[in-house]
Parts: structure tokens; sequence; C-alpha cells
């Protein structure tokens, strides 16, 4: 079996070439080339046969036919083609929505949530109490120019009057679809099932091309995102991306439908959290948005903060965390003056790479705030079901857990994978491990990994077609493992102890210790060992089996090792700036970060 | 492979200039080809649809949605001014009638059975696109717009605020490493597009809001003095909608920089000419500068430039800008391309070249940090 699978982004269309070898499918190649959807090419399948071509040259494998195509095998026996091409795609800056609902914590988020987690960019969430006047929501509508519209509101058999309002008001405001012309902006409603036939005629209009999917939300108590990801999905490959250079022809190309690039890593990680049966984390961090993703308990999240990246919106990082948060990660002297007009000069040039170690320090100490940034924003969008009435026992008398209360918890976090330039080429694996340790702040046992070449969007749809394949993809080749981050929740004094340790591989003792508050330390443990680690908190620490508790699990080795960690959650830094430079010093210096 | 693209700003002493002045929605065309304009000319215009204000009106008469028609006073098309009954319910035996009074002015768009909401449409809202350059018409889009083509002096500059304006064009100060200051600045620079030499400091870009300055053009400006100017420190680099009074244009970057020599000499010699200037800057997909065209004449120049992000070929000799520290603004040429990636300070792997200064000295540079000047 020979798979090519693509991933056509903004400015690189890149190519992986999947092979099975002997019953085992590994990633053997990739390829890539400038994406043409722009002028003067205009036609994105130019981009995809030359990032193939390039497989084909370090392959030895002919794959691009004379007419540009890409040659499909007839048998396995052929020497020549592929048995399977699939593709993702985020170019023309991937798929703009707008959402409405009726209540914005309720409707509105949920529809919010089917749009990202079909791997939309929500421009704006407009509901019935979003606190803007109708005539401002009109005109924001009116200002906007999205591929599509998805609109929510009510529970099934509840009341239809709210939705329809919010309806009357998108009707006449008429958003401009980004494509212009005689396209009609396509709307999907998936609200209350007896509003259906309102709607219809609200949307009868010219302009509009209206498709009705289940509610999203038919009850108080249940989400149904499903019905609606899949019509967005549809909608993206019959009006959005038909309209895109090219498009038409790679459609006929592909053997799975092409899928937004962030949809496709969503479905990877739900495909490896639900295989392992593990919590995940994931992000990918560009240089003008964050892409956050998470699985807790089955449940998907993504998140995209439009405006926390290091290039184009790294002065927007600065300015919304402050340039004191972002300095406090810094051990070197640094003008401020001087680092703000670095700050803007990045913006204007983003494409710009640090020369110096003085730069890349500062570079890496805003990644850890557009991180943290970015996780605060995740961790308050995926939550429970607001608006539920619960139902207490006696058990709960006590439990203070409300409806709406965020599903990320980092101590059932299993797995972080990072990705995106700053985390993907830091020169040092041990510098993106600290990174995302102080951004993400991860409690008890913590497995940190990083995304080698950005291979998830790919596999993300090979898992559509063959979960086998991805699966096994993503495990030996995809995922490079750093290593693993051991961190009490809880309070941490200083020059006191902290925890315990005792690292056995096949009952030798390979490493122990104690860790004393305010202390980290890395020990090494190479790619491909396997050991069992057991942490012996002190009172009031928690390693995830309560306070002062042990715990023992199974840790495997990577390229950094284990980062034992005994700063204390939440995280704090010294106030004063002396104390405060000579922690970050000491734990630079402790985890080898820039040696 | 002694050869890469990279990214340059535009700065030639003579191009054809040619610009699309196009309506936000069709419209009508008031040129016609072969005219001759002025930045003033008025080349197309249009109206835009008025706002849309809805208004609760069985609400207001606390009626079911589904009662309402035949209490509306007025029907679908009607127009309204602020003020005017809507409707009126029947009252209590014909008494206590009550009236929904209309909060906006238009035409009554649609009345909602459902709801209970009746919509206004606002009165059109005129739009005029004027030629922004003087020169030519030389062709005319139908509905939407014309192509305006002039010779010009062009200068790509990095980043800007504010949006177009013209006039003619001075200049503050004697050289281009002098900071623009507030005694550089005049009442005779009312409405004048001034050229300053380094950065423009606070007192600077003060004085010539109060004296009328239509635009400002120096080398550089502090990230500091730009967020006094607009009042909130600017995220991402979209810009050219602010309503400032000025238009502020850097050709270099922030901080303490000297404009280029070449581009400041370029603009010198057209003291007196006039000059348009646009400051909106859009660093994402569709890169655009802001920049300055000073229309020279008819002569043609033979090349044609359309605005937009430039590009060229790295190449021994190749004039370059350095644009990242430490050696941030520093002008000189392509001295050596070495093929095999190097090992940075930072520590990173990256493709590199050398660069020799003006000065003399020879410095090491990621091939990522730096960009063309010239043509």
């Amino acid at each position: 079996m020979r798979i090519v699978a693509t991933d056509c982004g903004s400015t690189t269309t890149k190519a992986i070439l999947i092979e099975e070898k002997d019953g085992v499918f590994r990633q053997t190649f990739r390829g890539e080339a400038p994406t043409t959807v722009e002028e003067p090419f205009a036609d994105v399948t130019l981009g995809v046969a030359n990032s193939v071509t390039e497989l084909q040259e370090l392959s030895g494998y002919k794959l691009i036919a004379d007419d540009g195509t890409i040659i499909r095998r007839k048998s396995t026996a052929d020497a020549d083609g592929c048995d399977l091409y699939i593709s993702t795609s985020s170019a023309g800056g991937g798929l703009q929505m707008m959402v409405a609902g009726v209540v914005r914590e309720m409707t509105a988020e949920s529809a919010k949530r089917a749009a990202l987690g079909a791997g939309a960019i929500v421009m704006d969430t407009i509901a019935s109490n979003d606190r803007r006047k109708p005539h401002e929501q009109i005109q924001r509508i009116r200002e906007l120019r999205p591929d599509m519209v998805l609109v929510s509101g009510g529970t099934d058999g509840g009341d239809t009057k709210k939705v329809i309002e919010i309806a009357e008001l998108i009707a006449p405001a008429r958003p401009r679809p980004r494509f212009g012309g005689e396209y009609k902006l396509p709307l999907i409603f998936a609200g209350n099932k007896e509003a259906r036939q309102t709607i219809e005629r609200v949307f009868s209009g010219e302009g509009f091309a209206l498709s009705v999917v289940d509610n999203l939300r038919p009850t108080l108590e249940r989400e149904n995102l499903g019905p609606a990801r899949e019509r967005i999905h549809d909608v993206f490959l019959e009006h959005v991306m038909a309209h895109a250079p090219g498009y038409d022809k790679l459609m006929t190309w592909a053997n799975a439908p092409i899928m937004p690039t962030p949809g496709a890593v969503g479905d990877i990680l739900q495909t490896i959290a639900k295989g392992r049966g593990i919590n995940v984390v994931g992000v990918d961090i560009g240089g003008a948005t964050t892409d956050m993703f998470s699985v807790f308990g089955g449940v998907f999240n993504r998140t995209v903060s439009a405006n926390l990246g290091m290039s184009y919106s790294i002065s927007n990082v600065c300015a919304e965390a402050g340039m004191d948060s972002v300095l406090r990660w810094v051990h070197l002297d640094m003008d401020e003056r001087e680092l703000r007009n670095r700050v803007k000069n990045k913006m204007i040039r983003p494409t710009t790479i640090p020369q110096t170690l003085e730069a890349l320090v500062f570079e890496q100490a805003v990644s850890r705030e557009a991180l943290r940034l970015a996780y605060i924003q995740h961790k308050s969008f995926a939550t429970t079901l607001k608006g539920v009435q619960q139902q207490r026992t006696v058990g709960d008398a006590f439990s203070q857990k409300e409806a709406g209360g965020s599903l990320v918890d980092n101590m059932a976090l299993d797995l972080m994978v990072a990705s995106g330039g700053v985390l993907s080429h830091a020169p040092r694996m041990e510098q993106t491990a600290l990174m995302m340790i102080d951004a993400f702040e991860p409690e008890g046992f913590t497995e940190i990994a990083k995304d080698s070449i950005f291979m998830m969007p790919h596999l993300g749809v090979l898992a559509s077609v063959n979960p086998r394949a991805a699966m096994e993809v993503f495990e030996k080749d995809c995922l490079v493992v750093l290593g693993w981050c051991i961190a009490p929740r809880g309070e941490v004094r200083a020059g006191r102890p902290a925890f315990d340790f005792t690292l056995r591989r096949a009952n030798e003792v390979v490493a122990q210790g104690q860790l004393i508050g305010g202390e980290m330390r890395l020990v090494r443990f190479g790619h491909g060992e396997v050991g069992m680690l057991e942490v012996r908190p002190e009172r009031g620490l928690d390693m995830g089996a309560s306070p002062g508790k042990p715990v023992t699990r199974e840790v495997r080795g990577g390229a950094v090792g284990i980062v034992l960690d005994a700063r204390g959650r939440p995280l704090k830094l010294p106030t004063s700036a002396v104390e405060r430079r000579a922690c970050v010093e000491k734990w630079l210096k402790a985890l080898e970060v820039y040696e | 492979m002694a050869k890469a693209y990279t990214p340059g700003l535009k700065v030639t002493a003579r191009t054809t200039y040619r610009v699309r002045r196009l309506l936000p929605v069709s419209g009508d065309v008031r040129v016609k080809v072969g005219d001759s304009v002025s930045a003033e000319t008025v080349v197309a215009e249009t109206f835009l649809e008025g706002d849309v204000f809805p208004i609760k009106v069985a609400g207001m008469l606390s009626v079911n949605p589904s009662e309402l028609m035949p209490l509306m006073l007025k029907r679908a098309g009607d127009t309204v001014q602020v003020g005017d009954a809507l409707a009126r319910s029947k009252g209590i035996f014909g008494m206590m009638k009550t009236e929904a009074k209309s909060t906006a002015a238009g035409t009554l768009e649609s009345i909602s059975e459902s709801t209970g909401m009746v919509i206004i449409r606002g009165a059109k809202t005129p739009v005029q696109v004027r030629a922004y350059v003087a020169g030519k018409i030389i062709e005319v889009i139908a509905n939407e717009g014309v192509v305006v083509e002039t010779d010009a002096l062009f200068v790509q500059g990095i980043f800007g605020v504010g949006g177009e304006t013209w006039g003619p064009l001075m200049v503050a100060g004697k050289s281009h490493t002098e900071d623009l200051l507030e005694e550089h600045i005049d009442a005779s620079m009312k409405g004048a597009i001034v050229v300053g030499g380094a950065r423009m400091t606070a007192g600077g870009i003060r004085r010539a809001r109060e004296v009328g300055v239509a635009a400002l053009i120096c080398g550089g400006i502090d990230d500091a003095d730009l967020r006094d100017v607009l009042g909130y420190d600017l995220g991402v680099a979209v810009t050219g909608s602010e309503k400032i009074g000025i238009t502020l244009l850097v050709t270099e970057g922030f901080g303490d920089i000297a404009m280029a020599k070449r581009t400041f000499q370029l603009l010198l010699a057209h003291v007196g000419k006039m000059a348009s200037v646009n400051g909106a800057t859009q660093i994402r997909a569709g890169v655009m500068r802001p920049e300055i065209a000073v229309p020279l004449g008819e002569a043609s120049s033979g090349e044609i430039f359309t605005g937009g992000a430039t590009a060229g070929i790295l190449d021994i000799g190749t004039p370059v800008r350095i644009i990242r520290d430490p050696h941030f603004g520093l002008l000189g040429s392509v001295s050596a391309l070495p093929e095999q990636p190097a090992v940075l300070g930072s520590g990173s792997k990256a493709r590199v070249l050398e660069v020799a200064l003006e000065s003399g000295q020879r410095v090491t540079v990621p091939r990522a940090n730096v960009e063309l000047v010239g043509d």
C-alpha cells in the first residue's frame, strides 16, 4: 500500500509519502512547494503536483503523470503510482464562518463549538444577549464577509420567537460572501425544528443557499453537533472549495473528501485519545493565530486564538499579556524601549528569524505568554454545557462543581503535543519542553511530544479511510517524544522538601533523589527506554493520587528525558526582579535549555 | 544554488504607476478612457444600502405578533420619519390607544408576523471614489471604477497609519540622518506632504498635527510615540482606516533609524510637486505596503508597477537592507552566498549570506533577515 497525502497551506503545500512495509505503515518521504492558489497561477493542483514531484524525486517512484495528475496503481505489484491520495486545505485563509444563536452561553456557544470543531475560523458570534443593540449587530453582520453562516437557537419544541428574531436580523443585513459575485451565501440552520418553516421563508430571498439540519442543542442537557459539523464539511466542499481556484480538479483526484486543516488535526487527536484511552491537549502556534485542541473524557474541543501568534500578531501578544509578563521569563539584560521597537519590527517584517541568543530568548518568552493566553481562552471555552439544571445527590453536597465548569484538568492531562514554528524549530528540544511546561503548567505525570514535521493534518484525513495506517504513522513517525513532566499540584515552600523520586528500569534504580521547593531537575532518559517512576510528595502536594500520597507510573524515555518540576502549581515566580531572574537562570541551567 | 528570492520594497525614480480605483458595490463611473484627472477628481460614485433598524412593534403595543398586521398604519415600502406612528393598538373600548412610533427614518422594509418586528431601512449613503493620483484614465471597468496611469517617482514604505491623502511635497530638516523635531515644522506646511530624515519624534508629530500637515514621511518612529498618536497599542499591522487627522509613513522601521539616503534624495529632488500618499498597511494575505507616488508627467518609463508586494533574486552585489538585530537597518550589498546552512548565535541552523556594509565591514546574517533595496 502506498499513500500520498498533501496539506495545502496558505503559503506552502506539504506532501508526504506513506508506505506499508513488512505489514507496518511508515512515513518515508516528504516534499514541499509553494501553494498556487493566488494569481498568477490560480490553480491549487500545480502546487500539489510540484510537492508530489519532490516526493517522486526523493523516492524514485513515478508519481506524477505527464499531464500533471497523480498516477494511480492498478495493482500493488506496479512500480509506479500510489494507491490512495488524500488532502487537507487551509489555503486562502481557511474556512471563515459567522455563527448565531439565541443565548450566548448556550445555543450560540454550541454553534461556535460546532463551527470550530469542523475546522472553521469563527469571525463573530451573534446572540440575542451579546450586549450589542440590534442595529449594531446588523452593522457587524454587514461588515463581515464569511464563507458561510451557521444559525442555531431554541431547543426542539421550545420557543421559536427568539431564533426567528435572529434570522430576521441576518436576512436584511445581507452579509456578502467572501468570494463575491453571483455566489449565494451558504446558511445552515441547526435550531429549533418547530421554527424551520418560518426560517425557510425568512431566507427565501435571493442571496442565501439555505440548508437545514438537526438541532445542535435539541435539549438544554444535550449537544448534538455531529449533523451541523458534517453539513459544514459538505458545504465547505460544495460551495467554498468549488469556488477556490483548482479545487474542483483536486476534489476529483482525492479518494476522501478534502478537509479543512484544523478539522483534520482535531480528528487525529480524537482518534489517538480514543485509541489510547487518554486525555490530550494539542497546540499549533503560528505567525498569526494559535490553534488549541483538547480531548478530555472523550469530549473534543478546539479554539482558535485569532490574534495570538509569533510574527503577524507578536505585538498583540505583548499588548495583551503586558511586557512585564513577557520579561519575567527572560534571564538576560534587555532594554524595554528597544524590545518594544523590535516587536513592532517583527510585526512588520514577519519572516525574519532570531539571529542572536538574546533574540531567541525573547521570542521564546513571548511564545510562553501566547500559549498561556491561548490556553486560558481554551479552558474557558471547553466546558460542560451551560444552562443545564443539575440534580445533586447527597454525595454531591460538598462538591462545588457547577454547570459550565472547564473540562480541561491539568492533573488528568496525559499527553501534550506541540507544533508550530517556535516550538518545532527551537534549536534544542529542551527549549520546546520548557516552553510547554511554563505555559501549560501540567500537573502530576504528563508526557510531552512534538509533531515532527506537522503531519497531523495528513493523518487526520487518513484516519477517515485507513485508521490503522494513521495510528501507526502517528506513533512511529509523527510524534517525537520529548519526555515527561512530573509536577505536584499545590503550593511548595521554598527551601523545604517537595517530593522524593525513584526511577527504576527492570528493578534497577536508574535515578533517585529529593526535589526542594522551587527546584527543577532533568533526568536524562533516552528514546525507547521504559521505566517505573515512583514519586512521594510532601503533605499538601498532590501528584494525582490526592495530597501527600505516592504515585508510581510507567514512563517512556524521550529526546529530553524526565523533567522534575518542584515549582508548585499554580506556578508563581518571585515578585522581586533580582530573585526572579536568579530563579529563571537556575531553571534554564538545570534543564540545559540554552547550553 | 547561489540565488534566492527575497522580499523588497520598491523605491524608483520613475515608473509607470497604475492604480485601480474601485467602488465597494456597483455604481456609476464618471470619467472615460483618455480623460486627464487630478488626485481630487471623482471618478466613480454610488450609494450604499442604508442601515437597518429593527423595531419591536408588537412588544411596544403589548400584542401578539400574529395580531400585529391589522394594527399597522404603515405598509412595506412606505417612507417613515422618526416619530411617525407605525401601528396603533385598539385600546379598551376604543379608548387608551397606544401608538408604536418609529425610532428611525427611512423606508419600511418588512413586518414580521412571527416576531412582531418591523425593519426600517435608512437612507442610502453616497460613496465617491477619487482618482488619488493625477494621471490619465486608461481603463473603465463598467459600473465598478477605473484604472489611472501616471509616470511617477514611487516609494514603498514599510509601515504607515492613516489613509489616502495628497498635497505638495516639502522637506523638513537637512539630511536623511536628522530626526524630525518640533522646530522643523511650520505653518507653511499646512496640507503638505512633509519629508523628514530619520525618526519622527513625538514633538514633530504633535506640531505637524497642530499645523494640519497632510502626511509625514520619515525613516522611523518609536513604538511609544505611535501608541500616543493612536491612543492604543497596535496589535496587528492592518492599518489605513485610522482617523488621526494625518497620515504617517515610515520607510525603514521602528526605532532610531535614518531614511535610506537614496530615498531621501529622490524625494528631495521633487520638492514642490504634488504627491499622493497612502498609509494603509496590511501584512497578512495580500500584502499591502504604504506608498508615496509623485506624478512626473506623461513620458513612459516602459516599466509598469501596480502596487503590492515585490520580490527579487538575491545575487552577489545585490543591494540589501538588514532587517533584524543585531545589525538592524544597516545597508550594504551581498558579498557571499554560502550554499551550506550555518549555525547562528541563537543555536538555530539557517541559510545565510554575507553583506558588505557601507562602512566596509562584512557581516553574516540569515537570508530571511534581509530585504532588497532599490528599483
